[in-house]
């Protein structure tokens, strides 16, 4: 049976991808967020996962308001990055699995998800940044993309997100192959982009929220999406992906591998995350 | 019923924003191929045509006016297509959202550090 060994979750500044590209991790604007991976790619060497599903939000390049789906998975051989318009280089293209993608689909719709299905799915940076970051080298494994809409309200509920993602997490759990998954939650932490309250951050509420991820996860399902716009700004909101990614790897306690939390990259709290099975 | 949530200097991009600027986004969006990149520096005013971006939207893209393409609909998602076509970041946009100077608006970031630990 394939198991969730961890949950692993960072920020996905577009700007991070500019970096990696012209080679300034050791810049110092860049080296205080980029350090924070050490821990995490050493847990990675170690744990060698199989498979990687990714919880993340399409900023307009897969999807526009033409349809806009709540939830998609991606269910392909392959997925494709390209231009999102500004500028920083296309990467080179993920593996799939669609097997594992069928199993999560079958077992999402079973429990009253009515999600879409992609056997084409362009990826964005909110995908392929923190593939990159967690391994460098391109030696990503096979993945399972699944999109959260954070871009057009309704947004699905924090509590609904945690529903979708413990769902996945049993999907996975059930899947009759010998595979080590991590999951990982793309985005976040506190931030705004748009509006007379851009550069919002909220420092308290983000340590509070990396410290419940460990053994309280549920804790942030308490809020509304808007409660959450308020707290977070209107792209805090992609804690959503943490959740969810949090939950499918499990319900009760983690234990934390490596911790980063700095302010700022671009107009972002950027934050990563590893957690490992208890 | 309680009253509707809202939040200081903050327009959650809901069904009636979506509806206002479909044009303006859809406009946007093409921006992620760099033929219509092209095509669009080389006469915007025909581009928008091509689009139909009404008077409020137009006026907007002419003046570079971000505040004015969110009011008018825009997502600041699709937004940052256009911004990229002009040289700008989200530092930019933030700094011309906020009046201050990027310089300022970067500043202030940093001062967040300073914010509590605790809740």
């Amino acid at each position: 049976m394939a198991s969730i060994v961890g949950s692993l979750s960072t920020s996905h500044i577009p700007a991070i991808g500019g970096a990696i590209a012209k080679g300034l991790q050791n810049e110092p604007y860049w080296k205080p967020f980029f350090d924070g991976f050490d821990p995490a790619r050493e847990w990675l060497a170690r744990e060698k996962p199989d498979v990687v599903v990714v919880f993340y939000n399409d900023h307009g390049l897969n999807f526009f308001l033409d349809k806009m789906p709540t939830f998609a998975v991606g269910a392909a051989p392959e997925y494709r990055n390209d231009d999102e318009g500004w500028g920083i280089p296309t990467l080179p293209p993920f593996k799939g699995i669609p097997e594992l993608s069928w199993a999560i689909i079958d077992r999402l719709v079973a429990s009253d998800f009515d999600i879409v299905t992609c056997q084409e799915m362009l990826v964005d940076h909110a995908f392929t940044v923190p593939l990159k970051l967690f391994w460098p080298d391109g030696d990503a494994p096979v993945a399972v993309p699944v999109c959260i809409n954070t871009v057009q309200f309704p947004l699905p509920s924090a509590k609904r997100c945690w529903a979708m993602g413990r769902t996945v997490g049993e999907a996975i759990a059930a899947f009759d192959k010998d595979l080590k998954v991590v999951t990982i939650g793309s985005g976040g932490l506190s931030h705004q982009l748009e509006g007379e309250r851009a550069g919002f951050i909220n420092k308290p509420f983000d340590l509070k929220f990396l410290d419940t991820m460990i053994d309280d996860p549920q804790w942030a399902t308490q809020y509304s999406i808007l409660e959450l716009v308020e707290k977070t700004g209107t792209q805090g909101v992609e804690l959503v992906n943490w959740l969810a990614a949090r939950a499918a790897a499990s319900a009760g306690p983690m234990r934390q591998v490596c911790r980063n939390y700095h302010i700022p990259i671009s107009n972002t709290a950027a934050a990563t995350q590893v957690l490992e099975a208890a | 019923m309680s009253p509707p949530h809202t939040i200081p200097g903050t327009t959650p991009f809901d069904g009636t924003m979506a509806q206002r600027g479909y044009a303006l986004n859809k406009m946007c969006f093409s921006f992620n191929s760099a033929a219509n990149r092209e095509t669009f520096r080389k006469d915007e005013e025909a581009y928008m045509r091509a689009y139909g971006l009404n008077h409020s939207q137009a006026e907007a893209i002419r003046k570079r006016d971000v505040l004015g393409l969110l009011a008018a609909g825009g997502n600041v998602y699709y937004l940052a297509k256009f911004a990229g076509i002009l040289g700008l970041d989200v530092q930019d946009l933030g700094a011309a959202q906020t009046g201050m100077t990027k310089e300022a608006f970067k500043a202030r970031l940093v001062a967040q550090n300073a914010q509590p630990e605790t809740m």
